[in-house]
Order: C-alpha cells, then sequence, then structure tokens
C-alpha cells in the first residue's frame, strides 16, 4: 500500500506511528451528570404513566414532587426541614471546629501524635449510632444528644484528614519559615495552615456526608420534627410517595452542601489555579 | 559582621559529614563553597544559619549585625521555598510581618526590593505563574527585604536552566556592585562560583574537611563568563575535585 510517494529507500511502505497516549486523563463534562439524572427520572415517569412499574413498588417522579409542593404549601415543610437544618449545622460546626483543633495538635505535637493517633484510630470505626443511647444519657433525650452525634461523627474523619494534611506541608517552606525567624504562631497560620487547607477541606466533605447520615438516624430514634422523623413516619404507613419526597430532600441537603464546600474550596484555594 | 566557623564537625546518627572545618567569613565578601555531592555542603549552611546545631566545634558572629538588619542570617533555597497562596509582594511581606514594621514602611520596603529585582510589574502574580528564574528571584527579593548581614545561599541556581542561570548570575553581580553584601554562596557548579566568588572554599567527599581555599581577586564586574582566567581556575578546582567527585560517585548510600 504505497501512498503518494511514501516508500522508504527500500521501498518500505510508510505508515503514521500508532497513536497510543489515549485515556487516563480525565476531563470536565458539564452535561453528563444532570443528563443521567434527567435520564433516570423519565424512565421512571415513563414506566409509571404506562403501568410498567405500580405505584406500590416506586412512586412515580411526579406524584413525589406534587407531594413535596403540597408539603411546601403547607408550610409543613419548613417544620421539619428547619430543625434538621439547625442541627445538621451546630452539630458539624462543633465537630469539624474540635476535629481541626485536634487534627493540628497531633500535627504539630510528636507528643500529641504519639498518645492520640490510636486512640482515634480506635474511636474511627465505632457506628456512632450505637452510642446515641449513651448520648441520649450524657446530654438529655431533646436536642443535647442529636447534636454530640453528629458532632462526634465529623469529629474522628476532620482529625484524620487534618493531621494528614499537615504532615503534608512542603518541609522546606516550615524550614523556610524557622531561617526567617517567623514566630511559631506566624509559621502555624500562614505557612502550616494554608498548606493543608486542601486536605482539610476534602475531609470536610466527607465529614458533611457522614452528618446527614447521622442526622437523619438521630431524627428516627426520637423526634417529633426533623427530615428523619418524617421519613420514618411515612414510612410506617407505607406512603412511598412521601418516603421519597423525603429522601429527596436529604439528597438535595447533600447536592447543596457538596455545592457549597466546591465554593469554599474555589475561594480559598484559588492560588492553586 | 564577620562569621567564624571554629572547628565545626557534625555526623547524623553515627555518619560524619563534617570534620573539624574551620573558616572565615569577612564582611562585604562571597564565599563560595563547593565540593562532591555529598560532602556536606548543604549541611554546614544549615549550621552556619543555625537551622541545625553542630555536633561539635561552634559558628561565631564576630562583631554586632548592623542595627537596620532584621535577619542577620537569611537564606536563599535551591527550592525557591515560595509560598504558592501568597503573590509576589505577599511572599516577600511575609517575612515582615513579625517586626512590628507599620503598614506604610511594609510596603516602602517591598516596593523598594522587588525594583531592585526588576519584578514590580509582577508584584500581585502568584508563583504557579512564574519561571524559575522569576520565583528564584522573588525568593533573592525577599531575602534582600531583611537587610541581611549574611546571606546564606543553597544551590540557588542548582533548579534553573543554563540560560536562566546565566541571566541571574549577572543579577547578583549587579546587586552586589551595587550594595556590597556578604554571602555564603553553596554550590556545585564550578563555573558558577569563579563567576561570583570572591573566595573558594572546597571541601573534601564525606566526611567534609577543607581541602583548600582558593581566593580571586578579579572584579566581579571583570569577569566575563568563558574568560581564559576564570577558566584557569575553574580547570584548576575541578583538578581539586575531580578524584574526589567520581570516588563520592562510586559510593554506596548508608542511610
Amino acid at each position: 500500500m504505497s501512498e503518494g510517494g511514501l516508500e522508504g529507500r527500500a521501498g518500505e511502505t510508510a505508515r503514521p506511528v500508532p497513536f497510543r497516549g489515549a485515556g487516563f486523563a480525565p476531563g470536565p463534562n458539564a452535561y453528563a451528570g444532570p443528563l443521567v439524572f434527567l435520564l433516570l427520572l423519565v424512565t421512571l415517569e415513563a414506566g409509571a404513566q404506562t403501568g410498567l412499574i405500580s405505584p406500590l413498588t416506586l412512586p412515580a417522579p411526579s406524584a413525589v414532587a406534587l407531594t413535596l409542593w403540597e408539603l411546601a404549601l403547607s408550610g409543613r415543610l419548613a417544620d421539619h426541614l428547619l430543625p434538621s437544618l439547625g442541627r445538621l449545622v451546630v452539630g458539624a460546626a462543633l465537630g469539624v471546629a474540635t476535629g481541626i483543633a485536634l487534627g493540628l495538635v497531633i500535627g504539630l505535637f510528636s507528643l500529641a501524635r504519639a498518645g492520640l493517633v490510636p486512640l482515634v484510630a480506635a474511636l474511627f470505626p465505632i457506628p456512632k449510632i450505637a452510642l446515641l443511647p449513651l448520648f441520649v444519657i450524657w446530654f438529655g433525650i431533646g436536642e443535647g444528644s442529636k447534636y454530640a452525634l453528629i458532632a462526634f461523627g465529623t469529629f474522628t474523619p476532620m482529625v484524620v484528614a487534618t493531621y494528614g494534611g499537615v504532615d503534608a506541608v512542603d518541609r522546606t517552606l516550615v524550614r523556610m519559615g524557622q531561617s526567617f525567624s517567623l514566630a511559631w504562631w506566624s509559621i502555624v497560620a500562614k505557612i502550616v495552615l494554608p498548606g493543608a487547607l486542601p486536605a482539610i477541606l476534602s475531609g470536610l466533605r466527607v465529614a458533611i456526608a457522614i452528618a446527614i447520615i447521622l442526622l437523619v438516624a438521630a431524627e428516627m430514634l426520637g423526634a417529633q420534627h426533623g427530615v428523619g422523623a418524617y421519613i420514618l413516619e411515612a414510612g410506617s404507613l407505607y406512603d412511598l410517595e412521601r418516603l421519597f419526597a423525603g429522601v429527596t430532600l436529604l439528597s438535595l441537603m447533600g447536592v447543596v452542601a457538596n455545592a457549597l464546600i466546591a465554593r469554599l474550596e474555589r475561594l480559598l484555594l484559588r492560588w492553586r489555579g | 559582621m564577620d562569621l567564624r566557623l571554629d572547628r565545626v564537625s557534625h555526623a547524623y546518627g553515627g555518619l560524619d559529614v563534617l570534620d573539624a572545618v574551620s573558616l572565615d567569613v569577612p564582611g562585604g565578601l562571597i564565599v563560595c563553597i563547593v565540593g562532591p555531592s555529598g560532602c556536606g555542603k548543604s549541611t554546614l549552611l544549615r549550621l552556619i544559619g543555625g537551622l541545625e546545631r553542630p555536633t561539635g566545634g561552634a559558628v561565631m558572629q564576630i562583631g554586632r549585625p548592623p542595627a537596620h538588619s532584621l535577619n542577620p542570617l537569611t537564606f536563599v533555597f535551591q527550592e525557591f521555598a515560595l509560598l504558592p497562596w501568597r503573590t509576589v509582594e505577599g511572599n516577600v511581606s511575609l517575612v515582615l510581618e513579625d517586626h512590628g514594621l507599620g503598614r506604610v514602611e511594609r510596603l516602602a520596603i517591598v516596593t523598594d526590593v522587588l525594583e531592585r529585582t526588576r519584578l514590580a510589574e509582577f508584584r500581585s502574580a502568584f508563583p504557579r505563574q512564574l519561571s524559575g528564574g522569576m520565583k528564584q528571584r522573588v525568593a533573592i527579593a525577599r531575602a534582600l527585604a531583611v537587610r541581611p548581614a549574611v546571606m546564606l545561599m543553597d544551590e540557588p541556581l542548582s533548579a534553573l536552566d543554563s540560560q536562566t542561570r546565566e541571566l541571574l548570575m549577572d543579577d547578583l553581580v549587579g546587586l552586589w556592585l551595587r550594595e556590597p553584601f556578604t554571602a555564603v554562596y553553596v554550590t556545585h557548579n564550578l563555573e558558577e562560583a569563579v563567576r561570583l566568588g570572591h573566595r573558594i572554599v572546597v571541601l573534601s567527599r564525606r566526611p567534609g574537611r577543607i581541602r583548600s581555599i582558593v581566593d580571586i581577586d578579579a572584579p566581579l564586574d571583570a569577569r566575563v563568563a568563558g574568560a581564559p582566567a576564570l577558566e584557569a581556575y575553574r580547570r584548576e578546582l575541578w583538578a581539586l575535585i575531580r578524584d574526589e567527585a567520581s570516588a563520592a560517585d562510586r559510593e554506596l548510600a548508608r542511610v
């Protein structure tokens, strides 16, 4: 197959070098994510409308949307959503703040590291929900035990993410700070903390997801109001439309939290470009 | 302010890296330290700068550092050591923030050093936007900002390509001619040593001892790249190091 005089000296054919560098380079795609959602919803809706999916097995997305709309109009959405958000914010703020603080201490002091890392490793895998009865005894059946549960659940991943981030800070930068006689506190605030920030923010994503799971668990075990209580009530009545309406709310909380963290990352990590 | 190294020795857990190094660093001159890799050049610099404690001997400051000096012993690192989350201006101002200077005074110093290093138009750029040579210029500006009595330069041009290195050598010569500074300049590049060093200290391979000290009297602005006189010095230094470097190269790493 000789093409346009590309023949080699010995009469051999010339071919383009085969390309082998494809793949392993994830790129952005703005449409794929929403499209998957849309496709799923359309399929479910079509199934429900044609009678292929019985409303006893899976409610139609339009029915769930209608339930949510009615819930919002009746004002009961706020009754359930606001207490849930309050618990989430207070509990997660407590857990994240103490987690970052302890993670910093472990990252900065060898004695704290030697003494506390095994303890954190022992606490991390405990299903925190198992401790709810204990928290009820300690902090009461009201909001206290729910705050404590969410705080404890977010605390451990934040500790691990923070001291991992501190460990990953470039030691040359710390040396540089020392060589210019910066104060100890300056080195921590201006070099160590900003250097650990990317790891802390990715720890925050994990922590918030855990917080939402624990929120629902705590509200199922003892609350009048809250998304978890709403779902539990709907579930015990086999009211699938309300059940899915509640689950949708949780999903939305997760999506919104993720978007907020993404914004925070863009704001704080602008220097990464 | 002069520095005097008095029989400085150092060991890392039983491994001797420096053996009784005695040396004077007179004010206003650039002292280059050269030697085969692993001879303890960088360790010596960290000992001089007080980032590590020698296991034997002492590093002494003779006389007081000038009163206006904010950080008498100031490093310039091979890897630049710029904070990626601060702009050029922020990186320079970082080292001024703990000295109780007013905002206006700080800004004036930053502006002055950025002008001296010809970085004025890059003051709000982030390090990732700069080439290696520009990054090292920022690090040099940062070092100048604290008005050091002695600059401790740890292979400052080794991470740069040869063209950028040439340009930065000219910059350093220009800065020194404008306002002579004292420097201890560690390098493995003999070309740099003969271009910038008033005094060149040759270390042996590990454990580092002083093998020889070569003084070059030619003024810095008269030293042109590739000039026969410099080339002769370079060859003299290479003859001193060559066998040691070859032996050091064939040594197994002891970790």
